[in-house]
């Protein structure tokens, strides 16, 4: 069970902050030259004529790339087991998966593959897997980072993100690919001189933390003990507490997956084998060879997504599905907006569960769905969070995450280095 | 019970749509996935309208020429090219 699906070095620039350091980057991140799967076999064979941006700002910060990593086909899943490449092993929890979708990234950096690794995270498949893996992983603020060069899965709501062993690390990765990218008209001005490494200097004194009840209540046992535990670290450091509500998270699962399934039909009506990825032959009429390429090329996984997002979007049920799933991400936002007006942070559990044993999510998708209870709401609402190592239970690790304001990276980098 | 069963003729309708072919077994397996799936987006229906923010602008830019990839990079990944174009099946 490996970590990557290509393993090939690049070398970056001689200087640069990240000289001497080694990078994993996702497959699903554009390397010129370099295979890029997706974790699918659609793209077997893909090689991009072109880098990223996060990819050229690697090379031109000094960073030498390792490998590209397994992911869930596209990033739809939560345990990377939807990888046309087999499943990834959590290195610091036998038997167990490392989560997803960017699991086989969080993996690299636990087993010590390199330093620091590059995901992706639509609804949580940067943190989750950090969770799970015992590492450092960063959602940033939709906007921050580009994602040109990021095979697309659901636009509105994926950010590339950073892994690292310390929140220092995974910051000091993320000060070199936020900022603003001509490729990529939805970055903003923000991150252009950033130095969120300077912010891990672990001061929480007076730091406000909200502790939304929706996040906690549904958790595992374990991970709540351990998570409170986590939090009275950081009152002892000079931090307060103090419960918030947040009613519309109720819904926040149901609306990711109706939008995110959208997004990915649309997205991924590209892959029709004709400019790239497998293809359907060239006898007969098109729809039907095309049909026999995505049958082909396509997992489970994929094709219950693209189908589910196709009727959503379909006559007579846009309505239903899609509207009311955007008038519940509104509501989120307004939620976190609220929360967050009267505290520095919010906490909350990373994962609901520990990492669960390999095999046991993959025959019931909406069980698997669930386990982003806590990471969904984040990228709905367009904000940054981390998820820092809060500890073990029954010897797995469990991930607390830190959800701040729009553009509030330093805040949850602040406050995640005093668990460091 | 959802409003909107989801029946083994609305997955090949779907699949259609979608261009994706699929065998009878997936066929039986996404409609009673889909039946328990759309069943749980059900709860969206108690979601009160919330006024959206609308503080959104367009951003543009000048269309300038740019440099792009050249013919024989854009077609590098293709099964079959001819005369320097992609080649697909039949359109009908």
């Amino acid at each position: 069970m490996s970590i990557f699906i290509t393993e090939e070095t690049v070398e970056g620039a001689d200087d640069g902050p990240l000289a001497g350091t080694t990078v994993a980057v996702k497959d699903n991140i554009s390397t010129a030259g370099m295979r890029t799967t997706c974790g699918s076999a659609m793209l077997d064979d893909y090689v991009p004529p072109y880098d990223a941006t996060v990819v050229e700002r690697l090379k031109e910060a000094g960073a030498d790339i390792v490998g590209k990593t397994n992911m869930d086909e596209f990033g739809m899943g939560t345990t990377t087991e939807t990888s046309a490449f087999g499943p990834t092993e959590n290195p610091v929890a036998e038997g167990r998966v490392p989560g997803g979708s960017s699991g086989g990234s969080a993996a690299a950096v636990a087993a010590e593959e390199a330093d620091l690794a590059l995901g992706s995270d639509t609804g949580g498949s940067v943190r989750c897997p950090a969770a799970f893996c015992g590492v450092v992983g960063i959602k940033p603020t939709y906007g921050l980072v580009s994602r040109y060069g990021l095979v697309a899965y659901a636009n509105s709501l994926e950010q590339i993100g950073p892994f690292g062993a310390t929140v220092e690390e995974t910051a000091a990765l993320l000060d070199v690919i936020a900022g603003p990218d001509e490729h990529d008209a939805t970055t903003r001005e923000e991150g252009a001189d950033s130095n969120y490494a300077a912010a891990a200097d672990g001061d929480v004194d007076g730091l406000s933390i909200g502790v939304p009840t929706e996040l906690v209540e549904g958790a595992d046992e374990g991970v709540v003990e351990t998570f409170y535990d986590a939090l009275d670290e950081l009152e002892s450091q000079g931090a307060t507490t103090h419960e918030v509500s947040l009613e519309s998270v109720e819904y926040a699962v149901q609306a990711y997956y109706v939008i995110a399934m959208s997004e990915a039909s649309s997205n991924l009506a590209r892959f029709d084998g004709v400019r790239y990825g497998q293809s359907g032959g060239y006898d007969g009429n098109w729809n039907e060879v095309f049909g026999t390429a995505r049958e082909e090329g396509f997992g489970a996984e994929v094709k219950r997504r693209v189908l589910l997002g196709t009727y959503a979007l379909s006559a007579g049920y846009h309505d239903k599905y899609y509207k009311q799933a955007q008038d519940a991400r509104a509501w989120v936002k307004q939620d976190f907006d609220e929360a967050l007006s009267e505290a520095d942070v919010l906490a909350s559990p990373t994962m609901p569960v520990p990492p669960m044993e390999l095999g046991e999510s993959l025959s019931d998708p909406l069980k698997m769905y669930l386990a982003d209870a806590n990471t969904v709401p984040v990228n709905l609402a367009d904000l940054p969070a981390i998820s820092v190592p809060a500890g073990e239970t029954d010897g797995l690790p469990v991930g607390l995450q830190l959800v701040g304001p729009a553009f509030g990276e330093e805040t949850i980098i602040r406050a995640a280095s005093a668990l460091d | 019970m959802s409003d909107t069963e989801a029946t083994p003729d609305d997955v090949r309708h779907v699949a259609e749509l979608a261009r994706v072919d699929l065998d009878e077994d997936e066929v039986d397996e996404f409609a009673d996935q889909f039946a328990d799936i759309l069943d749980y987006f059900d709860a969206l229906d108690e979601v009160p309208t919330v006024e959206r923010e609308s503080d959104l602008v367009n951003v543009m830019r000048p269309d300038e020429v740019r440099e792009g990839l050249s013919q024989a990079e854009a077609l590098s990944n293709a099964d079959e090219t001819e005369d320097g174009y992609f080649k697909g099946p039949n359109v009908s």
